[in-house]
């Protein structure tokens, strides 16, 4: 099985360097693709390989790439967006602190691609050994010339900046991340104009995820065919997929995307914990819908998952076992929203403040009838295209399938007037 | 006034950027590295140095979790709160390390020592729960390795 996102990270915990990166068949892609390739022979093949977004909206990155406009009449950037801040999600980091390298070339052939002169990495504050080694990393690329002037013996240049976030769950949301490049308040922008029209300062942008743009060097080096061999799905590659919670072994498995809920769960994460019974899972961040016994044989891709009815996300799966509380999850989960929303929408900052209390209220053990209803309403309330981004309809998801999966667990917090976890 | 050093950091940044605008987020978090934290006075400074109105910096400031309008203690305990590590018994870190310390989430000690702040996940769910100390991943905690850790920061 082919691991080609983490099989050169190195183990003992330090970044790869420039020179074991090159080692490793690092920079080639970046040269054939200065050498040999158009941009838009490079957009095709990324476009051929299936590769979608890893950051959680699976948009297909070729067709992402072709949206910035042909002609250049000006500044035009592509930003990584490490600004990793799902709950529950820890795959970006992974990739970040053991390889900055992968991640710059990706960057570069995207930026050639694209015909970008300036790129940036937008990196969550708190990552401060991701920090360390992606600046390491931009350091060691100019000084080999990988970066700069005329990269790598050709007539493109490129800079590439890291700039790091004062941190804010909006900024990962492609349009906040963009006011907050610009040092405002991470509220989001309107749609359209979409950022490839206008981005950054006014100009054509993309936005890419890390994991994304790790898989370009690849695909470049091996073909579009490739790429798509690796998969078990019709999305091409690998994954990062994850798990969290009370399973035997939590942790982080580069898989054939594709790979079931069952196989992660059982084969690499070992199972539940001794004397926990597996109730359900979010199967990628905390703003998708819950999946329980029955979706186990669901492969993970964003197809898949979706009509099983949910969303891959980030892939990273958090674990609900039998001695949880359902309702303290998604209070757990509604508080985080709530607090996290930037207060643009109306939907988003009064119904997710209002949910939040219903859910905390419940869990004290003052539910009142009634209360699942009004939850349910404000999923509705939260759906997709009453607010400026995806927060909202996020949060909606976890809440509105635990309405559907877990009722019983709701009623029983009204009836009894209290949350019947606490004492156990 | 910003101080040279300050001054001289923030103008480092200036090239990176096509406004000036755009550096105000990392002017505010050099100014807090000198000063701890981003006070009125450390505003003005900066809005005056950037040609930035203050209000709107302010608007800037009190958006991010990572920036203090509010002075803090020699050092930032950060609790995650987020689902995993709430699954995995966060809360009985937070527990532990706000009656240890005598102050609130959100709160410093009355030596100045520490300060406890939620903070949202941190992207180490598969060792919850985790806090982070001042620049310094902790990880699989249980409330008494949490407190012995704290010990280490005077």
């Amino acid at each position: 099985m082919e691991t080609p996102l983490t099989q050169n990270i190195p183990r003992d915990g330090q970044p790869l360097d420039r020179k074991g990166y090159e080692g490793a068949g690092g920079y080639q892609a970046l040269r054939k693709v200065l050498r040999s390739m158009t941009p838009a022979e490079v957009v095709e093949e990324v476009k051929t390989s299936n590769l979608r977004g890893r950051g959680g909206a699976g948009f297909p990155t070729g067709m992402k790439w072709s949206f910035m406009p042909k002609e250049v009449t000006g500044p035009r950037y592509l930003v990584a967006n490490a600004d990793e801040m799902e709950p529950g999600t820890f795959k970006d980091r992974f990739l970040l602190e053991g390889n900055p390298h992968q991640l710059l070339e990706g960057m570069m052939i995207a930026a050639y691609a694209m015909q970008v002169n300036v790129a940036y990495v937008f990196l969550r504050g708190e990552y401060k050994r991701a920090a360390q080694a992606i600046s390491q990393g931009i350091a060691e690329a100019y000084a080999a010339q990988y970066l700069g002037k005329e990269i790598a013996g050709s007539s493109y240049s490129l800079d590439i900046y890291l700039h790091l976030s004062a941190g804010r769950y909006m900024c990962g949301e492609e349009t906040g991340l963009l006011n907050a490049l610009e040092g405002k308040r991470a509220n989001p922008r309107a749609k359209p104009p979409f950022p490839p029209v206008s981005g950054l300062w006014g100009k054509p942008t993309t936005v890419n995820n890390v994991e994304t743009l790790c898989n370009v060097p690849h695909i470049i080096a091996n073909g579009a065919a490739w790429f798509k061999g690796l998969s078990r799905s019709k999305d091409g590659g690998t994954k990062l997929y994850g798990a969290s919670g009370k399973v035997q072994r939590p942790g982080l498995w580069e898989l054939p995307m594709g790979t079931t809920i069952r196989e992660i769960l059982e084969e690499h994460a070992g199972g539940m914990r001794e004397g926990l019974r597996f109730r359900g899972l979010l199967p990628g961040g905390a703003s998708t819908d819950f999946l329980t016994e029955e979706h186990l044989d669901v492969p993970m891709d964003f197809t898949e998952v979706q009509k099983a009815g949910s969303r891959m996300g980030t892939g990273t799966m958090i674990v609900l076992d039998d001695r949880t509380c359902p309702v303290g999850m998604v209070w757990n989960l509604e508080h985080f929203f709530a607090q996290e929303s930037c207060g643009w929408c109306t939907p988003c900052w009064s119904g997710l403040g209002w949910a939040e209390r219903i859910l905390s209220a419940m869990e004290a053990g003052r539910g009142e009838p009634g209360d699942i209803e009004k939850l349910a309403f404000q999923t509705k309330f939260l759906a997709p295209g009453n607010t400026f981004c995806a927060l909202a309809p996020g949060a909606a998801e976890p809440l509105q399938s635990a309405l559907k999966y877990f009722r019983d667990d709701f009623e029983q917090h009204i009836r009894e007037k209290r949350c019947p976890w606490r004492s156990m | 006034m910003l101080s040279p050093e300050e001054q001289q950091e923030i103008e480092a940044e200036l090239p990176r950027y096509p406004t000036k605008q755009a550096v105000s987020i990392d002017a505010m978090k050099i100014v807090q590295k000198h000063r701890g934290w981003v006070s009125d006075e450390a505003l003005q400074d900066i809005s005056e140095f950037l040609g930035l109105s203050c209000s709107d910096l302010d608007g800037v400031a009190t958006f991010y979790n990572l920036l203090f309008r509010k002075p803090v203690g020699r050092h930032v305990v950060y609790i995650c709160d987020s689902v995993s590590c709430w699954i995995m018994g966060g809360t009985g870190i937070a527990e532990r390390l706000t009656q240890r310390c005598g102050a609130r989430l959100g709160e410093s000690t009355a030596d100045g020592r520490f300060t406890l702040l939620p903070i949202v996940c941190l992207g180490a769910c598969d060792h919850a729960p985790v806090m982070m100390v001042d620049d310094d991943l902790h990880l699989d905690l249980e409330p008494a390795k949490a407190e012995n850790i704290l010990d280490r920061y005077k």
